[in-house]
């Protein structure tokens, strides 16, 4: 159970720390793309008889610099990238699974579909380790990334290595994902990367403070929704899905009602009050 | 040393060619102006300076080093047309600023103290102090531009590139344009603009490159605009532009071009 929220907590910090990249590049879908392509590698794993997790990752890997670069040249627009990935990574995974011995679709199910219930001692250390690493990573790496990301051409003419910069985010992101669907699951995984970004949006003016609002609003879902599930019983994956889909909804209704607000006109202060100075 | 020196440069892209046999020279602490027609290849050309084309043909030297063995990209600060399709998260005008210091301090190493009073001294020369926390999106225009020069500027570079900093600009910020380039000046920096019309930037401008059809078709001083084109906040879209003759309409007619 501990084990659970631990995972839950750590994907909580650190999902919304890279998908927020994610989703200033309107690639807020890239989990999914990701965990499709993963069946793919998967199938490659299963025909050549090696580790399915590790050709897992190496293809989604290969899969997420694919869309990156496709995106790059422009003219294949990002979500029909997505699209190209999704649709040829499914069909990849169940052809090649078809193709080997162990030809069962749902062994392809349990090599990634892992579930927060299922998490076990190894995996909260694999993640945890992941997820440190990631986190470290984003954070060190925030002000070239927020450059790259806000004015890709202007970071060019700074002299940052852009194209290193955007690979190596497509491929944390492939190992993010595929990593971590196996223990928290991939509906978990690919939604904290942007729905508490899509959340704190709602209310933040800056990047950093996007950020940071992020992260709380992830590890403040993972908490409650896993607490609200074991109560109801319920999936905690979704719960926590759920939790952070609400705070999104509930801080997009506060904020527009903070909008439009009657302003109080200079006319409305009482006549008694000076203002010295 | 020129700052900037092009050499017979060409440039071509998708297919076509955009810049014939491009020259051009940038003596430090000139304002050199980049004057021509939509579509001339004015833009092109300080892309390409940019490294954001590639060059075709010719050579290009940046501070007397050739442009592919060129490193120093904190010694020029470029100010594109407008802001990037930054995309779905907020920035605040500080944030965009900053991102201004990343060629002078390296991608590893964490904001210090001179950055961020380099970030405010940008702020405070475009005159966007006051707005340092707040989100991009909320400011004009004109405001947003200032941010971008700003952004150039935090970097301390030595020669600033501007891509029509006045297009779609109010009047009130291209007066404010005009200053903080002229302390830039000042200051030692050297200049380089694109335009399609100078507008309050004209009095600044040391010396103006007319591009046509992709070739330089007048180098000296600014041409005076002439008839129509002499009224203040005049347009030079004009319906028979579509036909471009030599020159722009009455500023540079083919009889007073220099081969």
């Amino acid at each position: 159970m501990l084990r659970s929220l631990a995972g839950a907590l750590i994907i909580g910090l650190t999902a919304p720390a890279l998908g927020i990249y994610l989703v200033q590049r309107r690639l807020s879908l890239i989990g999914d793309g990701i965990g499709h392509v993963a069946l793919t590698g998967v199938g490659v794993g299963l025909l050549l008889n090696q580790s399915p997790v590790v050709t897992a990752v190496i293809v989604s890997a290969i899969g997420a610099v694919g869309v990156e670069l496709v995106r790059q040249r422009g003219r294949t627009s990002g979500d029909l990238a997505l699209a190209l990935l999704f649709y040829g990574g499914i069909a990849g995974g169940v052809v090649l699974v078809g193709l080997s011995t162990d030809s069962s679709n749902a062994n392809l199910l349990q090599y990634l579909f892992g579930s927060l219930i299922t998490t076990s001692t190894q995996d909260v250390v694999i993640i945890a380790g992941l997820g440190g690493a990631v986190l470290l990573a984003m954070l060190l790496l925030r002000p070239a990334l927020f450059a790259v990301s806000n004015d890709e051409e202007y970071a060019r003419v700074s002299g940052l290595p852009v194209r290193t910069l955007n690979l190596l985010m497509a491929v944390t992101t492939a190992v993010t994902v595929t990593i971590a669907m196996r223990t928290v699951g991939l509906l978990l995984v690919s939604a904290m990367m942007v729905v508490p970004v899509a959340a704190a949006q709602q209310v933040t003016r800056g990047f950093r403070t996007t950020m940071t609002a992020a992260m709380a609003i992830g590890v403040g879902a993972a908490v409650a929704g896993f607490v609200v599930s074991a109560e109801v019983n319920t999936a905690p994956g979704a719960t926590i899905v759920l939790l952070a889909l609400t705070v999104f909804v509930l801080l997009a209704i506060g904020s527009a009602v903070w909008r439009v607000r009657p302003r109080r006109s200079d006319e409305s202060e009482p006549p008694d009050v000076v203002l010295h100075g | 040393m020129s700052i900037v020196r092009v050499s017979h440069a060409a440039v071509g892209y998708d297919g076509r060619h955009v810049l014939h046999d491009v020259s051009l020279d940038v003596e430090p602490g000139e304002v050199v102006a980049i004057l021509g027609a939509n579509g001339s290849g004015k833009s092109t050309l300080i892309r390409t300076l940019l490294r954001l084309v590639p060059l075709g043909g010719g050579e290009i030297d940046l501070f007397g080093v050739p442009q592919r063995r060129f490193k120093q990209w904190a010694r020029i600060g470029y100010v594109p047309q407008r802001m990037g399709a930054g995309g779905g998260v907020p920035a605040t005008v500080g944030e965009v600023v900053s991102s201004g210091r990343l060629a002078r301090r390296g991608i590893f190493r964490p904001p210090r103290s001179a950055d961020r009073t380099a970030v405010r001294d940008a702020l405070r020369d475009v005159g966007l102090l006051d707005r340092i926390d707040d989100p991009v999106a909320t400011l004009s225009g004109g405001q947003q531009q200032r941010t971008l020069i700003a952004r150039a500027l935090a970097g301390q570079p030595d020669l600033l590139i501007l891509d029509e900093p006045t297009a779609g600009v109010d009047a009130a910020s291209q007066e404010a344009f005009a200053a903080t380039l002229q302390k830039f000046r000042a200051a030692g920096g050297t200049i380089l603009l694109v335009a399609h019309e100078l507008g309050p930037l004209a009095p600044l401008i040391d010396r103006a490159v007319v591009v046509h059809d992709g070739r330089i078709a007048h180098a000296g001083p600014v041409p005076e605009p002439a008839g129509h084109h002499a009224e203040p906040g005049h347009d030079h879209l004009h319906p028979h532009a579509a036909v471009p003759k030599p020159g722009i309409c009455e500023w540079a007619p083919a009889d007073r071009m220099a081969g």
